[in-house]
């Protein structure tokens, strides 16, 4: 029977190395852009978020080896990323849509008119 | 494919490939239910984040990104460290995967250390909720909002130290996992736990990419 690989090659040294290096320096575009964005709200917010992926996207594909891993392995990366995307997207689903409604009165009809929705708000 | 020929194949698997697959996929598996425990954590900072936006800008002044910068290079340089050791293993070389793995040991007690003074800085402001809380330093001198920093430090704290807890036991298993190369308990066809620890320091390395920014660098 022919040997299962877990993955299909190991990376070289110079891989690791430029990864490393390219690590390094989001590190410091990281820090210069939260200091040239400081105060100006969301976009810094945005900005660090975008490189921190980008820096985990680096280690999880070559430093974890997921690059050149089997489709299984890909699988259960994914599907643990998305499960996090449920809690996250459904929590501020929540939250962030609070105010779209308007307090319940109950369902007894205390007036024979109903409520008027306010404006919801984006 | 008996043992004696496959020494470190288990019983239940076909060959050391499946093996390895089944211990990386077992890792994975575990480093998802880990995903979804920060990542419970990180939404609540974020909701409140979103409530209290300015507050809690004010609020991570408090937080040195200089010794926050200085830790997330440290763990990239573990990480780097722990890479160069699977490369090691993968070739045989169990002495050069001992040292790497105690260049990481090193590594992640700098990181410790570090952070240790940082809540040193914490304890000699008394800004740590439930621990040493100066209420009226906080209003008066440091013009901030007591309830809104008494929030964000308690995530600041309950964050850092329960990762910080993740990398201690990740020293304490490289520190066994150390051991045993240099005692030559692997080899080239056979080093998953070498493997899957990396995996697992690794993940706690991101958990820090994305908590250096989330805490240290609020806008």
């Amino acid at each position: 029977m022919t040997q299962a690989k877990a993955h299909t090659h190991e990376p070289s040294i110079r891989t690791y190395l430029l990864v490393f290096a390219a690590l390094m320096i989001l590190l410091i575009a990281t820090v210069w852009a939260a200091k040239l964005t400081h105060g100006h709200g969301a976009i810094g917010v945005v900005i660090a978020m975008l490189i921190a992926t980008a820096k985990a996207v680096l280690v999880v594909l070559f430093f974890m080896h997921v690059k050149g891993s089997t489709m299984v392995t890909k699988v259960f990366v994914v599907v643990g990323l998305l499960w996090l995307a449920i809690l996250v997207g459904l929590t501020l689903n929540d939250y962030m849509t609070r105010e779209w409604l308007p307090p319940s009165r109950g369902w007894h009809q205390v007036n024979s008119q109903m409520p008027q929705a306010p404006e919801p708000h984006h | 494919m008996s043992t004696q020929d496959q020494p470190f194949l288990a019983h239940q698997f076909d060959d050391l490939g499946q093996q390895k697959e089944a211990d990386t996929l077992g890792m994975w598996a575990f480093l998802s239910t880990e995903l979804m425990f920060f990542g419970g954590l990180f939404t609540a900072f974020t909701i409140y984040r979103i409530a209290y936006t300015e507050a809690f800008a004010q609020c991570a002044q408090k937080l040195s990104m200089t010794l926050g910068g200085i830790n997330t290079g440290v763990l990239l340089c573990s990480s780097l460290t722990v890479a160069l050791a699977v490369w090691a293993a993968h070739r045989g070389n169990m002495r050069l995967v001992c040292w790497l793995l105690l260049a990481t040991i090193a590594l992640g007690l700098i990181f410790i250390g570090i952070k240790f003074t940082e809540y040193y800085f914490d304890w000699q402001e008394s800004i740590i909720p439930g621990f040493r809380w100066n209420e009226q330093k906080i209003i008066h001198e440091m013009h901030l909002d007591p309830a809104r920093l008494r929030l964000f430090m308690t995530f600041y704290f309950v964050m850092t130290s329960i990762h910080a807890l993740h990398m201690v036991i990740g020293i304490g298993i490289f520190a066994v996992v150390a051991y045993k190369s240099w005692t030559g308990r692997y080899a080239p066809e056979y080093y998953n736990p070498i493997e899957i620890s990396g995996l697992y320091w690794h993940f706690v390395d991101i958990i820090w990419i994305f908590l250096f920014p989330t805490l240290y660098l609020l806008h």
